[in-house]
C-alpha cells in the first residue's frame, strides 16, 4: 500500500477579482522510503499543493479532492483536531527560508523541545537530551551549547539544519521539502542534501522535494513529477525524464538550464506562466510551446500514460523536428 | 586590444567593529590584496560563498565606499588621486549596479518611467520630453513594451522586474556594470531570457559586466575571466575556460564539485566541504581554508599563501607551491 495518496487534488482560492485556480486535479502516491520531487517554475503550484495536504492554507481557499490518504487514514473528512496529531509528527514540513521559519524570540532548543512534548507529552526540559542528540544527528558541533542560541546566532545552513532536526524529532514518515536550499550556498545545498537523503535512508522515511532547480532533481530525487500552472504535465522515473522528456515544458525546462547551452544563447521559454486573467483556453502551455499546433490553444490537452499533451515528445522524433525547424529557420 | 576599463590592485577594504565602549574595537578585514583587470566587452565573474567579500567588491568597483588601501582606476582615472567632485560624479555614471532582489531594488511608489527617468534628472540637463524619449528607448532596448511607463512596479513578474533594473543602471551610458547576483531570485527559465538580454546588450553596447554570483553554471556560460574569493581573499583567478576545466586550488575545486548537475549519467565524485565560512572579525591564522582543507597540514595553519602562477591561471595555496598536490 502506498503511504501518500492523493487523487485529483484541486485548490482554488477566492481573490477579489473571483476564484483563481492554483492546483488543477493533482495526482500523487508516494512509497514508503522513496524521493519524489516537485519541480515548477513559481505560480505552478508545487508549495500550495504541499501545504493543502498539511492543512496550512488560509481560510480563503478551498481544497477539493477525490482522496487524500496517508498510512490508510482518509485526511480529508478528519476533523482539525485529529489531524493535528499527524501533521507534525507523521508527516512534516521543511520550508525555503531557514531565517524567517524559526521563532526569532525562543531559543533553538525551546523550539525543538517544543515539539517533542507537543506530540509525546511530559515536560519540555525532559526532552533536553533527545534534542542535543537531534544537533548532533543533523551536524550541528557543539549542539549543548547551541541549545540556548537564538535563530540569529546561527547562519543560514545552520538553521536550516535546526528546522530538519525539529521535523525529524518525531521520526515521520514523510518529509516534504519546500525549496530547502535555494536560499543557500552551494556547498552548504550539497551539505544540506547529503544530510537529507542520509536521514532518508536511515530512517526509511520519504522524502518530497519540492524544487525548482533541475540539477538538484537529478542529483537526488528516483522520481520526478512536473508542474506547469497547477496542472500536472508529466511523471516519470528521473533517469527517463533526463534522457528522453515526453511533455515540452520538461524538455524547456531541461534545455533553459545554462550547461545545456550549445552557445552563447540559452534557449529560454518565452512569456511567463499564465495568471488568473490569461489562462489560454486550450492547452495551458500552448502559448509558449515550441510544437504547438492550432489543436493545442483550442482544446484542453489529454492525459495518456501519466503526460498531460496532444502531441508527446519522442526522443528520435523530436530531434528530427529539430532539424527541420532549423532548415525552415 | 580593447580599452581597459577597471584596474584594480591590491584592494583592501576594512571595517572597524566597536563592541561597546569599554572592548577594544576590532577591525573586520572585509576584502584584502584583491587585483583584477577589466577590458571593454568582457565579463569578470566573481564567484564564493556568501560573506567571502562579493558585495563588498562591488560597493568599492560603484564608488559607494572607498578603499581602505589599493590603487583602483575606472576608465583610466585614479580613484585615489582624484579632488573634484565633478570627475567623482562623472565616474560614478561610468560604474552602474543592477541588485539581486528585483522586488527590494525598485522604488514600489515610482511608476517605471519615473524610475528610469531619476537618474536622468539627477545626472544630466535634459529636457522633459527628451527624457521621456530617451526613457522609451531604453525600455524597448531592455524589451519593454510603451505601455509600462505608466505602470508600477508591482505590476510586473520579476523577469520584467529584473528588466526594469537593468534600464535604469544602463540609463546613464555606463562603460561597466556591476551586476550583484542578478539572476539568483528568478526561475531557470527566467533566468535564461535575463541572461540572454545580458549578454545582447553586451554585444551591442560593448559593456564590461562585473558579474557577481554563486551559480556556477551560469558564470561558466557567461564569463570570460573569473576570480574565486573566499574570506575575502582571492584564492584563484585566471580565464573561464581554464578554471572551469583545470581548477587548481582545493577550494575552486570543491566548489565545483558542489554544484549539481543534470549529468546522471556519470556522476562526478564529491570533494566533501565540511563547516562553514569561518567568521571574517577572526579569521584562522595561514590559509583561510585550511579548517575546511583536506590538502591541509602544518605550514597551511602558519603561513598565509599569496597568488602564484600555475599554468594559465592563478592560485593562492600553499599545497600547491610545496607541489602536494
Amino acid at each position: 500500500m502506498a503511504l501518500l495518496e492523493i487523487v485529483n487534488l484541486t485548490v482554488d482560492f477566492a481573490t477579489a477579482t473571483g476564484s483563481l485556480r492554483a492546483v488543477d486535479g493533482i495526482n500523487l502516491t508516494i512509497d514508503e522510503g522513496e524521493i519524489v520531487a516537485i519541480v515548477g517554475e513559481s505560480g505552478s503550484g508545487k508549495s500550495v499543493g504541499m501545504l493543502a495536504l498539511m492543512g496550512l492554507l488560509p481560510w480563503t481557499s478551498t481544497v477539493t479532492a477525490d482522496r487524500i490518504s496517508f498510512n490508510g487514514q482518509d485526511l480529508l473528512n478528519m476533523t482539525d483536531k485529529q489531524r493535528r496529531k499527524i501533521i507534525g509528527k507523521d508527516i512534516s514540513m521543511i520550508f525555503q527560508e531557514p531565517m524567517t521559519s524559526l521563532n526569532p524570540c525562543f531559543t533553538v532548543g525551546y523550539q525543538i523541545t517544543e515539539v517533542l512534548s507537543h506530540h509525546f507529552g511530559g515536560k519540555r526540559k525532559s526532552y533536553n537530551k533527545k534534542a542535543i542528540e537531534l544537533l548532533n544527528q543533523v551536524g550541528i558541533p557543539a549542539a549543548e551549547s547551541r541549545l540556548n542560541s537564538f535563530p540569529h546566532q546561527l547562519s543560514g545552513g545552520m538553521c536550516q539544519r535546526v528546522m530538519i532536526a525539529m521535523m525529524i524529532a518525531c521520526k515521520p514518515k514523510l518529509l516534504i521539502a519546500d525549496e530547502p536550499t535555494t536560499a543557500l550556498d552551494v556547498t552548504i545545498q550539497a551539505q544540506i542534501l547529503e544530510l537529507l537523503i542520509e536521514l532518508q535512508q536511515s530512517h526509511g522515511m520519504a522524502l518530497v522535494l519540492i524544487t525548482h532547480d533541475m540539477a538538484v532533481v537529478a542529483e537526488t530525487a528516483e522520481r520526478v513529477i512536473v508542474l506547469y500552472a497547477g496542472q500536472q504535465v508529466e511523471q516519470r522515473k528521473v533517469k527517463e525524464l533526463f534522457e528522453n522528456p515526453k511533455h515540452p515544458y520538461s524538455e524547456a525546462l531541461l534545455n533553459a538550464l545554462p550547461e545545456r547551452a550549445q552557445d552563447k544563447h540559452l534557449n529560454a521559454i518565452p512569456g511567463v506562466v499564465p495568471g488568473q486573467m490569461d489562462r489560454p483556453r486550450g492547452c495551458l502551455f500552448s502559448p509558449r510551446c515550441n510544437y504547438a499546433q492550432d489543436l493545442c490553444s483550442q482544446e484542453k490537452a489529454p492525459l495518456k500514460d501519466g503526460i498531460l499533451c496532444h502531441f508527446p515528445l519522442d526522443f528520435s522524433k523530436s530531434k528530427k523536428k529539430k532539424a527541420i525547424n532549423v532548415e525552415t529557420g | 586590444m580593447s580599452k581597459q576599463l577597471i584596474k584594480a590592485r591590491d584592494l583592501h577594504k576594512h571595517y572597524t567593529i566597536n563592541e561597546g565602549f569599554l572592548k577594544s574595537s576590532k577591525k573586520l578585514k572585509a576584502l584584502s590584496g584583491v587585483g583584477f583587470d577589466l577590458y571593454e566587452g568582457k565579463t569578470l565573474a566573481v564567484v564564493g560563498e556568501s560573506g567571502c567579500g562579493k558585495s563588498t567588491l562591488a560597493r568599492l568597483l560603484t564608488t559607494i565606499e572607498e578603499p581602505t588601501s589599493g590603487q583602483l582606476s575606472i576608465d583610466g582615472i585614479d580613484m585615489g588621486s582624484v579632488q573634484s567632485k565633478a570627475i567623482t560624479k562623472q565616474l560614478r555614471q561610468t560604474v552602474q549596479m543592477v541588485f539581486q532582489d528585483p522586488f527590494g531594488s525598485l522604488n514600489p511608489r515610482q511608476k517605471v518611467g519615473d524610475i528610469l527617468q531619476e537618474p536622468l534628472i539627477i545626472n544630466t540637463s535634459l529636457s522633459a520630453s527628451e527624457r521621456k524619449q530617451k526613457a522609451l528607448d531604453m525600455m524597448s532596448l531592455v524589451g519593454l513594451r510603451d505601455e509600462h511607463f505608466q505602470r508600477y512596479p508591482h505590476m510586473f513578474s520579476g523577469g520584467q522586474r529584473q528588466r526594469i533594473a537593468i534600464a535604469r543602471a544602463l540609463i546613464l551610458k555606463p562603460k561597466v556594470v556591476v551586476l550583484d547576483e542578478p539572476v539568483s531570485a528568478l526561475d531557470v527559465s527566467i533566468q535564461a531570457q535575463v541572461i540572454n538580454l545580458l549578454v545582447e546588450l553586451q554585444k551591442e553596447l560593448g559593456l564590461a559586466y562585473v558579474f557577481i554570483s554563486h551559480d556556477l553554471s551560469i558564470v561558466r556560460h557567461i564569463a570570460d575571466e573569473v576570480l574565486v574569493m573566499y574570506l575575502g581573499k582571492p584564492v584563484e583567478q585566471g580565464p573561464s575556460e581554464v578554471i572551469f576545466n583545470d581548477p587548481k586550488h582545493p577550494y575552486t575545486q570543491a566548489l565545483l564539485s558542489a554544484t549539481p548537475s543534470t549529468n546522471i549519467k556519470n556522476k562526478r565524485q564529491r570533494i566533501k566541504l565540511t563547516g562553514e565560512l569561518p567568521s571574517p572579525i577572526d579569521p584562522p591564522n595561514g590559509c583561510a581554508f585550511n579548517p575546511r582543507c583536506q590538502h591541509a597540514n602544518k605550514s597551511c595553519k602558519i603561513s598565509e599563501p599569496v597568488m602564484d602562477t600555475f599554468g594559465k591561471s592563478r592560485a593562492a595555496c600553499l599545497a600547491l607551491d610545496e607541489g602536494r598536490i
